[in-house]
């Protein structure tokens, strides 16, 4: 890993790929698709090897632009970062495989766009830039609104209206508490940021406190945050299942960005005026998002918004564990992130299997028949369900009972006890009563599934847009494998984590004691040198400088001339 | 002139705010429209208000804010409206859709009751 370049790669290779996809895909189809499932290979690769590389718990500093850190736009290769890559990934090429078995073909550019979510994602990961965090925001926004679009339906395309205008005002805050971070600090590097909030006058922090705060607002959007969730089982639930399954690390993105500024900058243990500027909140709000998320798991009527909400309750857990804020439970909440992003995306998959082999009863949670190999099915949806719902032998369950233990030293144990231990009981509930209603159960009529699929099929608004009527035939023809590998992949890795539970928590414990140790990051970062070019244009501009600029009448002149440029 | 402009940010957020919440996809996009102007004058704002000051650093002048203006903000600002822009346009076309799909104009897809 000598090559310094490593670190941008994750961003540049899905976005040139997903441009020369672009070129491709109307010509030749399926090179396109090969190509896009050869990049999000690539990309596990590179992730696994920079995952490897930062296992060291060196701070990788990387200066875009070649200017110095507070100047110019750095990324930053650490643990944390190098773990969500990987995540990233995974899941990306788990979503471009099983849009391989027919999805991809339901609308235009799906490859592309899935690589572009790619690049964004990544770059949200990797950015030490607060202003670049919002730009990759962006991107990978840009890329779920044509994911969310894929293969078009009303009930798809009130979902994106809702979810494009509930971004859009998101990323106005981002910009409002961006710019007022700048006019406050006057830098945007995360590092530099966090090094001024600390020497951060006193009587000034009011304005500091109320930038903290709308920054934690628009990372809470990102999260699914109590108040601000109700976007996300609406969207996920209609989605088409390879776009969901990247979804599943989209509210992991907002996670990640609380995890980061709260523990470079704002969090109750950095120093400061404005430090623990949300502590008396946020622990709060994450618990009720857990129990509502439990409960809405509870009360849904369909497959996909039960996982819907199962992700939002994931986020509550989650950002319980960020908001407690110690060594212990942040590494639990970073182990728990692992195996609860890869559980809800392996379900949304087949939550899709499960609804093209119903027929007519698509994914609602009631008796229906289905299809085609019924024991297999449900046996993967036992098992996913298990490792989503965190009971053992999951690692899902490691990591609940862990953040439990160490949520125990905490002032706040009583509330996390009270809160977890019920809303584990209710997702398990609300799991084994979908899947006993949908596997066990004998539907009144037998053959109604079956023989008569496309009277019935146009009712449901809620199902599947584009789920074809005709299901067996549909079926054969998605039968390249690709979504069975997809699912399998998933399970797998499920069972891998769990195995290698050791390994990963020990890799979680040293990710949180980097987190919390922000001195390396913010030195690493600072220190951080411009490699010397052969021809450095902006030295030869310092020593030789244009003469008509420095002749040129004063102001007025000169400002209309820029501003007519 | 800073009242000025603050003045013309807090009427432009507002309005946007309030369009926003309107609920018909129209007012929602031009409310949305609004505020992210609101929201770029706000950054050019963070970076001071200078009348007549260039961002470009020539030798006769000390480097300090005091004699140019803050070359950042604008840059920020420039990205800021392509993005908006872009979202702007995307959120025009899903509007369009919806109403072709569902008939009305309305957030949900349905009037209400």
């Amino acid at each position: 890993m000598s090559w310094p370049h490593w670190i941008v790669l994750p961003i540049i290779a899905p976005l040139l790929g997903a441009s020369v996809v672009l070129l491709l895909e109307r010509r030749h189809p399926r090179v396109a698709a090969v190509l896009a499932l050869a990049i999000a290979s690539g990309l596990v690769v590179l992730a696994g090897g920079l995952a490897v590389s930062a296992a060291d718990g060196v701070v990788r500093p990387y200066l875009l632009g070649n200017w110095a850190v507070p100047f110019g736009i750095s990324l930053a290769l650490d643990r944390l970062s190098a773990m969500m890559l990987v995540l990233t990934a995974i899941v990306g090429l788990v979503g471009i495989l099983y849009a391989c078995g027919g999805d991809a073909r339901r609308g235009a550019h799906f490859h592309a766009l899935m690589l572009f979510q790619l690049a964004g994602l990544n770059g949200a990961f990797l950015t030490a830039d607060l202003f670049n965090l919002f730009v990759f925001f962006e991107v990978l926004l840009i890329a779920s609104y044509g994911l969310l679009l894929h293969g078009a339906g009303a009930a798809r395309l009130r979902a994106s209206l809702h979810y494009v205008a509930f971004n859009l005002a998101g990323s106005a805050l981002f910009l409002i508490a961006v710019s007022l971070l700048y006019g406050l600090t006057g830098t945007l590097s995360m590092a530099d940021l966090a090094q001024r909030i600390a020497e951060f006058p006193a009587q000034d922090a009011t304005l500091l406190r109320a930038a903290a705060l709308l920054l934690l607002v628009v990372f809470a959007v990102k999260a699914a945050l109590l108040p601000l969730y109700f976007w996300l089982p609406e969207t996920y639930s209609s989605a088409s299942a390879p776009a969901a399954a990247v979804f599943a690390i989209m509210t992991k993105v907002g996670v990640y960005a609380i995890a980061r500024t709260t523990t470079l900058a704002f969090g109750a243990d950095a120093p400061g005026p404005v430090a623990g500027a949300a502590d008396p909140w946020l622990v709060a709000l994450a618990l009720a998002t857990l129990a509502l998320g439990a409960t809405g798991a509870v009360a849904a009527r369909q497959l996909r918004v039960l996982i819907a909400y199962l992700v939002v309750a994931s986020a509550g857990t989650l950002i319980t564990a960020v908001a407690l804020g110690t060594h212990g439970t942040l590494a639990a909440g970073l182990f728990y992130l692992i195996n609860s992003t890869l559980a809800a995306a392996a379900m949304f998959l087949l939550a899709d299997r499960i609804a093209r082999m119903r027929g007519a009863a698509c994914d609602a949670i009631q008796p229906a028949g289905i299809n085609a190999q019924p024991a297999r099915i449900g046996m993967l949806f036992f098992v996913l369900a298990l490792a989503l719902g965190g009971m053992p032998p999951f690692a899902g369950f490691l990591g609940k009972s862990w953040l439990m233990r160490e949520a125990f030293e905490t002032p706040s144990a009583v509330w996390v006890w009270a809160v977890v231990l019920p809303t584990s009981l209710a997702i398990v509930v609300a799991l084994a009563r979908a899947g006993s209603t949908m596997f066990w159960s004998v539907p009144r009529e037998p053959a109604l599934a079956q023989s008569n699929p496309v009277q019935q099929a146009p009712q449901s608004t809620d199902a599947a847009p584009g789920a074809r009527p005709n299901q067996q035939p549909a079926l054969q023809r998605d039968g390249n494998g690709g979504p069975s590998l997809a699912i399998g992949i998933l399970a797998v890795l499920l069972t891998a984590t769990t195995l290698a539970a050791g390994t990963l928590g020990r890799y979680a414990d040293a990710t949180a004691a980097q987190l919390l140790k922000r001195q390396p990051y913010i030195d690493a970062l600072r220190a951080a040198q411009p490699v010397p070019a052969r021809f450095d244009p902006r030295r030869e501009m310092r020593e030789h400088p244009m003469r008509e600029h420095r002749n040129a009448p004063s102001t007025p002149g000169a400002d209309t001339e820029r501003s007519s440029r | 002139m800073t009242l000025l402009l603050a003045i013309a940010i807090g009427v432009l957020a507002g309005t946007g705010v309030w369009l926003m919440l309107r609920a018909r996809s129209f007012e929602l996009i031009v409310g949305l429209t609004l505020l992210s102007n609101a929201v770029n004058l706000f950054i050019f704002a963070m970076g001071r208000l200078r009348v007549g000051a260039e961002p470009i650093i020539d030798a006769t002048r000390a480097p300090t804010l005091a004699n140019y203006t803050d070359p950042l903000p604008q840059a920020l600002v420039l990205t800021a409206i392509v993005i908006g822009f872009a979202m702007t346009a995307l959120l025009l076309v899903i509007a369009l859709r919806a109403r072709m799909e569902t008939g009305s104009d309305h957030v949900d897809g349905q009037e209400p009751r």
